[in-house]
């Protein structure tokens, strides 16, 4: 997983490079946790383009992060996520809490 | 009359989590003597990811016990029996609902049987508590594959 900051605006971006399965999840959500307690970004995006696939654990990595950023006053928004990995989230309900956005709109808002 | 069955395999690994990905990959290595398309490889991989998952998790949740994972090829289908020797499921109609999780702390989104339910043909769920849980899914690969054959007029 790579780790991208736009420390100016704030806003924090995960590249989630691997299989996203309930293994890799119990790895890399500590790693983010304790980005977002280390930079308190105002946004955090999980970058979806490297991910090739994800079973359901990636809807609770997902809504774990969702929690820690509310904690710490932060959005949470989600780019690059591909139809199939969208339908995963579309099942558990997820994503009118937590928006897919256009990937121009990283740096923007 | 049974189907006759054109092939299988069976494999048997510790309930580590490393295992899920091979699990998935070795199912998916298999299906592809039914010439499925990448959808169909997808829809198989999330499923047996998500059963084994469910083994590993809840079927030992203090030890490490044996996954075994058994495949078969009929002509026009795959059917996939993942089974454990774990605690069982208690109440497998309320484990089959959206959102259901036992495991919140570990955060399980409750979605596994929701997910194997839709992208699966068929899901059956056995367990009985004490002794274990077997899982048996199918999914048919359609035949009918779309192609085109371009035809050239030679002059």
């Amino acid at each position: 997983m790579n780790v991208k900051h736009f420390i100016e605006d704030k806003v924090l971006v995960f590249e989630i490079t691997e299989e996203l399965d309930h293994h890799i999840s119990e790895i890399i959500r500590r790693r983010i946790d304790y980005e977002i307690q280390r930079f308190m970004p105002k946004r955090v995006i999980l970058d979806f383009n490297r991910v090739v696939f994800m079973d359901s654990a990636g809807v609770g990595l997902v809504i774990g992060r969702y929690k820690t950023a509310c904690s710490y006053g932060t959005k949470l928004e989600m780019v690059n996520v591909s139809p199939k990995i969208r339908r995963v989230f579309e099942m558990a309900g997820i994503l009118k809490i937590i928006p897919i956005i256009q990937d121009e709109k990283i740096v923007n808002g | 009359m049974d189907r006759l069955v054109k092939n299988e395999m069976k494999i048997e690994f510790l309930s580590k989590s490393a295992n899920e990905a091979f699990a998935r990959i070795a199912v998916a290595a298999f299906a592809t003597q039914l010439d499925p398309t990448i959808e169909e490889i997808a829809d198989i991989k999330t499923s047996v990811s998500e059963a084994v998952t469910n083994s590993i998790i809840h079927a030992y949740p203090n030890s490490e016990g044996i996954v075994r994972v058994r495949a078969k090829l009929y002509e026009d289908e795959i059917e996939i029996e993942v089974s454990d020797n774990g605690e069982g499921i208690e109440n497998i109609e309320e484990a089959k609902e959206p959102l259901y999780t036992t495991r919140g702390n570990l955060e399980r989104s409750g979605m596994g049987f929701t997910i194997m339910e839709s992208f699966m043909d068929s899901l059956k769920v056995e367990s009985i508590v004490g002794l274990g849980t077997k899982i048996t899914m199918g999914k048919k690969i359609k035949k009918e594959k779309e192609f085109s054959v371009n035809t050239y007029e030679i002059k």
